[in-house]
């Protein structure tokens, strides 16, 4: 157990140069790329003291070195910065706002993407050689090539437009949001037991993240397939066969063993997941942090801009931690 | 399970080799006919994709095979100018992470050290990166422009490069011929190109492949979201994100053919990727 602790610890502060690392990424592309990033953000057409003033505005008037040591410090400390535009509100509050929408469409997006890979996968491998495993592995192909927006509106064509099942955007149908707790609507009408509101956020959510989910899966049942196949040609399952064990519980030892590594790759499908999630959530006129990203580039508030993105590389190393730390109690041959 | 299925089982390899073969022909197909339709685009396009070509929103016709758009505009003709922009963009793009994400797999690979631990950190946290999130803030610092979106996807896509090219060299360089030739005197920079790259050549191919399908989605993407193209250039991102406040009213031709190409153009090349890495590469790995 002690050298448990000891990986945990080790490898949470190994975050700590992969997240210096990224801050200065974003801030290189933000502050030093060429191009004047409030400039191309406001357009040429503004007058040169507006341009100053919002240069000081957003701390790009020092030298550059002094701006990056307030970047790193300014982020450790929890403060973005305000936004440019409207109240001016905090930009962390700000981003607070719509993070919630963007947790829930991906909580369940990723649901859906391991759920349609697994079973897809199983049956590929169980089935392994006929008609059904190629049509899976088409399908997997098919999957990963699928653009989303497209398959979005194809989705909300059939089921929004013509059923009339689903509706095509939004979250939850104005007047019924519950009262916010969490701020995932699903989670929330749950805990204040409003069923109104539970139906309503729940049916916006499921051509979301049915989208992204497809999408995504085609990774999942690829892996599940080979691990599969690969566990089912050891020797102790040739052993269960021979001592006439029954096939649904070889089954179940041997789905236990192959999910092992899709562990490692729900990890790594976390950042397409993310940049899925951005274009999902435009199709769907979905309030996640997708849509804050976007909207605040038009409207050039660069500070807000700014802090999405190194909000997103922030998410990115603390869910990329937890996944090797899953993956650590799991696995007990991961130790330092 | 019978005795015989389980011996096929362990000792018929995993993909038969046609289905291999077949993918990347399927593939080489696709991609042929989209290259073709970028190249004789003014000749096979039966109407300028820019102008007036019949009544605004009218559904698909003998006129306008694939209907025209909000302005009358024929879709058949602007998704077949649409492919130039985005194979333009993708395969310049590709070319420049290769040229970079190459060789610096190489040498860090080779040379290992705490340069490669260097590279190895930065290369690793900008993969574990969202991609597209990466290329939005790229192309919104720099503004929308075609040159401009070939910057931000090559960026993107070096990291993919790169790790496959390391990984690879350092598996290669403890093998007996690159000690062979070592003890024969040759020198580090000789050894690496000589006896490492063309080992490695495989592998660019099929990383290559696999990244262009994938920089066609995020081509797309940008495209869609506006960083590429303006009005009135026809792209395919471009094209579906114009006809998105058309659906609620139902003209599904206006999205259904732009988004289509995309996804094929992405497959075909997903399929010679798949195919290749399934053909050449190390059975153990399936």
């Amino acid at each position: 157990m002690a050298s448990l602790k000891a990986y945990i610890a080790t490898r949470a502060l190994m975050v700590l140069p992969t997240v210096i690392i990224l801050l200065t990424l974003v801030f290189f592309i933000l502050r030093i790329l060429p191009g004047d990033p409030i400039a191309s953000l406001v357009g040429q057409k503004v007058p040169p003291e507006v341009l100053e003033k919002l240069r000081e505005e957003a701390g790009l008037n020092k030298p550059i070195i002094v701006q990056y040591g307030e970047y790193l410090y300014n982020i450790f400390h929890g403060d973005f910065g305000r936004s440019m535009i409207w109240g001016k509100r905090p930009v962390i509050s700000e981003i607070m706002d719509r993070f919630p929408a963007t947790v829930e469409l991906t909580i369940f997006g990723f649901i859906f993407s391991v759920l349609i890979g697994i079973i897809t996968g199983s049956i590929a491998a169980f089935r392994r050689g006929s008609k059904l495993d190629a049509s899976m592995r088409v399908y997997s192909i098919i999957a990963y090539s699928l653009f989303i927006p497209w398959f979005g509106m194809v989705l909300q064509m059939i089921f929004g437009v013509y059923l009339q099942a689903f509706p095509i955007g939004g979250r939850i149908s104005p007047g019924v949001e519950p009262e916010k707790i969490t701020g995932l609507y699903v989670l929330d009408s749950l805990i204040s037991l409003n069923f109104e509101a539970l139906s309503s956020s729940f049916l916006h959510l499921l051509l979301p993240s049915i989208t992204l989910g497809i999408v995504l899966s085609g990774a999942y049942t690829r892996l599940v397939r080979n691990n599969l196949i690969d566990v089912l040609s050891q020797d102790y399952i040739t052993a269960y066969r021979s001592r006439g064990v029954k096939n649904s519980k070889i089954a179940i030892h041997a789905m236990k063993n192959a999910f092992i590594p899709v562990i490692t790759l729900m990890g790594l499908q976390f950042a397409i997941l993310l940049a899925g999630a951005v274009l999902t959530e435009t199709t769907f006129s979905w309030p996640g942090m997708g849509t804050f990203l976007l909207e605040r580039i038009q409207y050039r508030d660069y500070t807000s801009v700014q802090g999405a993105i190194v909000f997103y590389a922030l998410f990115v190393a603390l869910i990329s931690l937890v996944v090797d730390v899953i993956y650590a109690l799991i696995d007990p041959r991961i130790r330092y | 399970m019978e005795l015989k299925n389980l011996a096929t089982r362990i000792y018929r390899p995993i993909i038969p080799e046609v289905e291999g073969r077949n993918m990347v022909l399927a593939g080489l197909v696709i991609v042929t006919i989209v290259i073709l339709m970028a190249i004789f685009a003014d000749l096979i396009a039966p109407y300028d994709p820019t102008k007036f070509a019949g009544k605004p929103l009218s559904p698909p016709s003998l006129n306008n095979p694939m209907g025209t758009d909000n302005l009358g505009r024929d879709i058949l003709s602007r998704v077949i100018h649409g492919s130039r922009v985005v194979l333009l963009v993708v395969f310049a793009a590709s070319m420049v992470s290769m040229s970079i994400g190459v060789p610096i797999g190489l040498i860090s690979g080779f040379f290992g050290g705490k340069l490669d631990r260097a590279i190895s950190m930065i290369m690793d946290s900008m993969y574990a990166f969202p991609s597209l999130i990466l290329a939005i803030a790229i192309a919104a610092v720099l503004g929308p422009s075609v040159l401009n979106a070939v910057v931000a996807i090559s960026v993107v896509y070096v990291p993919t490069y790169f790790r496959m090219i390391r990984g690879q060299t350092l598996s290669l360089k403890s093998r007996l011929f690159v000690e062979a030739a070592r003890a024969a005197g040759a020198g580090n920079f000789r050894i690496m190109r000589k006896y490492i790259f063309p080992n490695l050549v495989t592998t660019v191919i099929v990383v290559f492949s696999l990244s262009v399908a994938d920089a066609i989605l995020t081509e797309a993407g940008l495209s869609f979201l506006g960083f590429i193209v303006t009005a009135p250039t026809p792209d395919w991102g471009f094209d579906l994100s114009s006809g998105r406040p058309y659906l609620p009213s139902g003209y599904w031709w206006m999205i259904t053919f732009p988004g289509f190409m995309v996804m094929l153009l992405a497959l075909g090349f997903a399929l010679i990727g798949e195919g290749l890495s399934e053909l050449y590469a190390p059975r153990r790995e399936r």
